[in-house]
């Protein structure tokens, strides 16, 4: 890898400063994505900034009736957390759906959500990638493409973005909440994560100088009819081909809200907002369950070994909301 | 004949220097003053290097060398040279060489440093420039240019018997389809790594990953042009290799070729990214043909194989005996083919053209008897071979029938619906499948020897080598059971060029190889014991012959009145305070390759396949074995477990992706490459059952490191089929083929 300088930072504050001081440096979370990449040459920072010492590592209740998840809580303490396992059953299995329990005792929640995609040719610095290197080509539109993107897709990538964690987050409406040399600031969730556009290199909306301080989240959890259901090559330690977290507040048969989010599909966790409100007030049943997983779909393209993707993702999405409803056992 | 070591589950001997991380693999032997190679692989799959510029990558303080096609010494000239006991037909790659590149990912060029993460970084570094050829690394697209070697490193194909056109021709019942797996990467948990350490007077002691030191020994003195006194290979620990260390790796020879111009040790050390840069299980598509008569008599058969090699070399693997040895069938024609490919040759990977053979065979079997409606078992009793037809030779044993009886029993296949989509249990459709197979039972030419000390102690040794197989257990076991000694007085030991000979360990034929010469050197112990117990002063054995008396809890006496004998070191005491010295080579008997040897499996599984998202859990596995006599129940079971995850892998995980664009295999790290986890592996069993055999080798013993693997996948695909009602022919199974 490329020799690097290191810093530990001990507040905020400090942390900004440090990351703004040199163009080429970056947060050093619990490190279980940014290292390897550091060690590939994907990843090639200057200067590191360790942000692990910050007290950024709570759990606490929000002034509104929900929780604030620090960005340092690692994602094993989150999922295992009382108030999240109660309030946000979603949430704690969209994480234990994610990677090994090693890892999850590592990864922070700032850094779940930062997570870079996982697109072969991202990860191998002899190919042509946008993303990696802007300009050089996109190895994966006619290239192998079977994990790829269905929605939201570009000329210039088709990348997914490979979190569990995010997809959940985003079927909560999360907030992301960030600081950084002009201070404070809340992303909504569905605005956190970009498309490629012919921007595929640039991921998120966080600017270069701000830190993920926290995750909050709102007072509606969803707890009685929930479900994350992930799709993938084997039964564990594997990314999700197509994910859902679905979730539906009834009042009996009928719909009052639905939440669905897609993972595994787009370059961000994927939301239709009107394909939800198909739902409400209807009854929960298969057929309108249908129908809401062909709207998810308007529009999805397939790039050949990913074609597959748009029948698995409707699929999922009905069998996601069946068993939200029921509340029977997992898969 | 009474035992006291052998048929016991005894631990693993070293299983305590592998936990406390005793144990020693090739890349962690420690030695002042090691520097550290990196290499550099080719972006591009074929043309040639017009610059290469190291300048950059040598401004970096703690780099001390790049070395390139431009500045490596001169090489031995012959091709010969480079051609290693496990080299295939064809022309060996040789690291560094010119400036062709002949496939992706090729080593073109060794950083070298004081540290391994300064060599890496020097190594991304070096600036290439290339002139590209196109290149072609479509299998699929150039089966029509597929050609019949000059010469088959495996075996020629069996000549055809019968009619088998005509047969086929006019077989009532038929079926012909075409079977598909990708190129596989063995991957082993231990990355492979050369430590090669520059003694004072310009000699190596090397520390290699290799399943056979002796390869590696021959490898470097003839590429090196060294003589064989001047180069000691060690290599007591291997962890796992799975065929990917038969042959050295370029690991190896960019590491000596380092040492010897840096007058240094030096180490290479390959990343899991670079684990995919050399040999594969070759992608092959195989064509069936069967015929057989309304009763199910098997009538006709006809298997083409298609197999992937380099352009360098003729890689082939035997894909096509095992029809004559599993089934009876009097009209057989059989052809292996290659395509060569812009691609870096492939290697023996884990029950190598038998996983392949296998799968495609016993899937269009049971595809065979679906169409017949018969019961896959009836269908195989039906067609049972008594002899291999192959080379018209009986069988030393075979109790696959046995395998049958009780496999099926233990799985419950008595209560099988044989319609597909019959079972179920809510969203999931339930299938239950079953294959058999076989695996050759070879014994090859060893040496050994024994060396027993006037404490009663012996040591044993041979330059074999354990591969996580349990060679060191097995081997210690065959001796203390011959001299009838206890373990803890055995040592066994292996890995090491300056031991007796011995071949590599590979072809699951090592218990069988060694272990005889093992038995051999202490059977010669033991006659010169007995000698010596004879003269023991009042000696109760005076008139007795050896077969009268049994070695046992360290005593010699008498069969009939075991409370009368001299003890081992009693006898010693007369051999005026020296060790008894013997080494011998065994040969496999006369009169065995009159017979064709075999372990045989019969594999049964159920599967859970979800209805609507095509998602596939393997959640029962019954493997039934015939592998001769089990030295060790417990290592045994180990072998046959791994190889059914393995073969839960092969079925449903592995696929190494070419980029056909690229020329390029893409998904080269193992969140990529997929192999199971411990959530895909739930029930898993294994009977083995009884088996006699006196010809295989004096110890009655079949090697189990491949027999586990075979008929695993082709059980699972036709498991799916069961459930499903769908069959793919393509590996793996994943669940968008099942939407
Ligand atoms: C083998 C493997 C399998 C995995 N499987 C899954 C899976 O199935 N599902 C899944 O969701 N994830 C999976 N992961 C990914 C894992 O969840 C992430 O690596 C982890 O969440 C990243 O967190 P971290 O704290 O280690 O981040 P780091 O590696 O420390 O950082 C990652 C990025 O985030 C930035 N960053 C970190 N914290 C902040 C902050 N507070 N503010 C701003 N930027 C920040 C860093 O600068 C860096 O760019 C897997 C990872 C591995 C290695
Ligand atoms: S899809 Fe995106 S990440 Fe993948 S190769 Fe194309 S540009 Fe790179």
């Amino acid at each position: 890898m490329r020799s690097f300088t290191y810093t530990r930072a001990n507040d905020v504050a400090n942390a900004v400063d440090e990351v703004s001081a040199e163009k080429e440096s970056k947060f050093i979370a619990g490190g279980t994505n940014l290292l390897d990449l550091m060690k590939i040459q994907v990843e090639r920072p200057s200067h590191l900034v360790d942000i692990t010492r910050l007290a950024l590592d709570t759990i606490e209740e929000t002034a509104e009736g929900g929780l604030r998840l620090g960005a340092l809580v690692t994602n094993a303490d989150t999922a295992y957390h009382e108030q999240v396992e109660k309030r946000y059953p979603l949430l704690s299995h969209a994480i234990l759906a994610g990677a090994t329990a090693q890892l999850r005792n590592m990864a922070t929640d700032g850094g779940n959500l930062m997570q870079r995609t996982r697109c072969y040719y991202f990860y191998d610095t002899d190919t042509p990638c946008n993303k990696r290197e802007p300009g050089s080509g996109c190895s994966a539109i006619n290239g192998y493409n079977r994990d790829l993107a269905i929605l939201g897709t570009s000329e210039h990538c088709i990348a997914t973005h490979p979190s569990d964690m995010a997809v959940a987050l985003a079927a909560l409406e999360a907030n992301v909440r960030v600081t950084g040399k002009a201070g404070e600031r809340v992303i909504p969730f569905s605005e956190f994560h970009r498309l490629p556009g012919d921007t595929p290199h640039i991921d998120t909306n966080l600017k270069p100088d701000e830190i993920i301080t926290a995750i909050d989240l709102p007072a509606k959890g969803f707890a009685d009819h929930y479900t994350y259901l992930k799709l993938r090559d084997r039964a564990s330690y594997a990314f999700a081909l197509v994910s859902v977290a679905a979730a539906l507040d009834l009042d009996g048969d009928t719909v009052k809200e639905a939440r669905v989010a897609l993972g595994g599909v787009a370059h961000k966790p994927w939301r239709i907002p009107e394909a939800e409100a198909l739902l409400k007030g209807k009854p929960a049943t298969r057929e309108n369950f249908q129908k809401v997983a062909e709207a998810y779909v308007q529009g999805a393209k397939g790039y050949g070994h990913n074609d597959f993707k748009i029948e698995l993702a409707k699929r999922a999405i009905v069998r996601a909301l069946l068993q939200a409803k029921e509340m029977e056992a997992k898969l | 004949m009474k035992t006291n070591e052998i048929g016991k589950p005894t631990n693993r001997v070293d299983g305590r220097h592998k936990v406390t991380g005793e144990a020693k693999y090739a890349g962690e032997f420690n030695v002042p003053n090691l520097a550290y190679g990196f290499a550099v692989n080719s972006a591009i799959a074929k043309g040639k290097i017009k610059k290469i510029d190291t300048s950059k990558a040598l401004q970096v303080e703690g780099v001390l060398e790049v070395f390139t096609h431009e500045n490596r010494p001169g090489y031995v000239w012959f091709d010969k040279n480079y051609k290693d006991m496990d080299a295939p037909p064809g022309s060996p790659f040789r690291p560094l060489y010119d400036n062709e590149v002949k496939f992706s990912m090729q080593p073109i060029a060794l950083a070298v440093a004081e540290t391994f993460e300064l060599a890496r970084y020097a190594a991304s570094l070096v600036e290439v420039e290339y002139e590209t050829s196109p290149h072609d690394t479509d299998f699929e697209a150039n089966i029509e240019r597929a050609y019949v070697p000059e010469e088959y490193n495996s075996g020629e194909p069996p000549k055809p018997w019968g009619q088998p056109d005509e047969a086929l021709a006019n077989a009532p019942v038929q079926i012909e389809e075409e079977y598909t797996h990708s190129s596989q990467h063995h991957n082993p948990m231990e990355m492979h790594a050369s430590t090669v350490v520059y003694e004072a007077d310009g000699k190596l002691t090397v520390y290699d990953k290799i399943q056979g030191v002796m390869n590696t020994h021959q490898y470097i003195t003839h590429a090196f042009g060294m003589q064989p006194e001047e180069v000691q290979v060690i290599s007591p620990f291997v962890g796992g290799a799975f065929g990917s260390g038969l042959r050295p790796q370029y690991q190896l020879f960019l590491a000596v070729l380092a040492a010897r111009e840096l007058k240094r040790s030096v180490r290479v050390t390959l990343t899991r990214q670079q684990m995919f840069s050399f040999g594969h299980r070759p992608k092959t598509m195989q064509r069936f043909a069967l015929g057989a008569s309304k009763e199910g008599k098997l009538e006709a058969l006809q298997q083409d194989v298609f197999a992937e090699t380099s352009r360098f070399e003729d890689y082939s693997e035997d894909v096509v005996i095992w029809a004559g040895v599993l089934y009876k069938c009097e009209n057989v024609k059989l052809s292996h083919k290659l395509v060569d490919l812009d691609v870096y040759t492939p290697l023996d990977m884990r029950a190598p053209g038998g996983t392949t053979g296998t799968f495609a065979l016993e899937c269009s079997m049971d595809e065979l008897a679906h169409k017949l409606g018969m019961d896959p078992i009836e269908f195989r009793l039906k067609n049972y071979s008594e002899k291999d037809q192959n080379e018209d030779k009986p069988f030393s044993s075979k109790e696959l029938r046995e395998c049958y009886r009780q496999g099926a029993e233990k799985f419950g296949w008595k209560k099988r619906n044989p319609a597909p989509r019959s079972m179920r249990e809510g969203h999931n459709l339930i299938g239950w499948g079953m294959a058999h197979g076989a695996w050759e039972a070879n014994q090859a030419q060893a040496s050994a020897k024994a060396v027993l000390t006037s404490d009663g102690k012996l040591t044993v040794s041979s330059a074999t080598a354990d591969i996580g197989t349990g060679t060191y257990t097995v081997m210690t076991q065959i001796a203390a059971e011959t001299l009838g000694l206890q373990l803890d007085d055995v040592t066994f030991k292996l890995g090491d060029s300056s031991l007796p000979d011995a071949p590599l360990e590979g072809g699951s034929k090592t218990v069988s190889t060694v272990g005889t010469a093992v038995k051999s050197a202490c059977d010669k112990v033991r006659e010169r014991l007995f000698e010596l117990a004879q003269q023991v002063e009042g000696s109760p054995l005076a008139e007795a012959s050896l077969e009268d008396v049994v070695f046992e809890g360290g005593q010699i006496s008498l069969r009939k009145e075991p409370s009368k004998g001299v003890s081992i070191t009693a006898a010693m005491s007369h051999n005026q305070g020296k060790a008894i010295e013997e080494e011998v080579s065994s040969k496999p008997a006369d009169g065995q390759s009159d017979y064709a040897r075999y372990a045989h499996s019969a594999t049964f599984v159920e599967v859970k396949v979800d209805e609507d998202l095509g998602t596939i859990r393997v959640t029962r596995v019954v493997s039934a074995i015939a592998g001769g006599r089990i030295i060790n129940p417990k290592t045994a079971k180990s072998q046959i477990l791994g190889g059914v995850v393995w073969g839960i892998g092969v079925a449903m995980e592995e696929d190494t992706v070419m980029d056909n664009n690229l020329g390029r295999f893409m998904n080269h790290d193992l969140d990529k490459y997929h192999i199971p986890v411990n959530a895909d592996v739930h029930e898993v069993e294994v009977i083995f059952v009884e088996e006699k055999d006196e010809i295989v080798n004096p110890l009655g013993a079949k090697g189990l490191g491949e027999i586990g693997i075979v008929s695993v996948a082709p059980a699972i695909a036709n498991a799916v089929f069961h459930a499903t009602g769908k069959r793919v022919r393509e590996l793996p199974i994943t669940l968008d083929k099942l939407l």
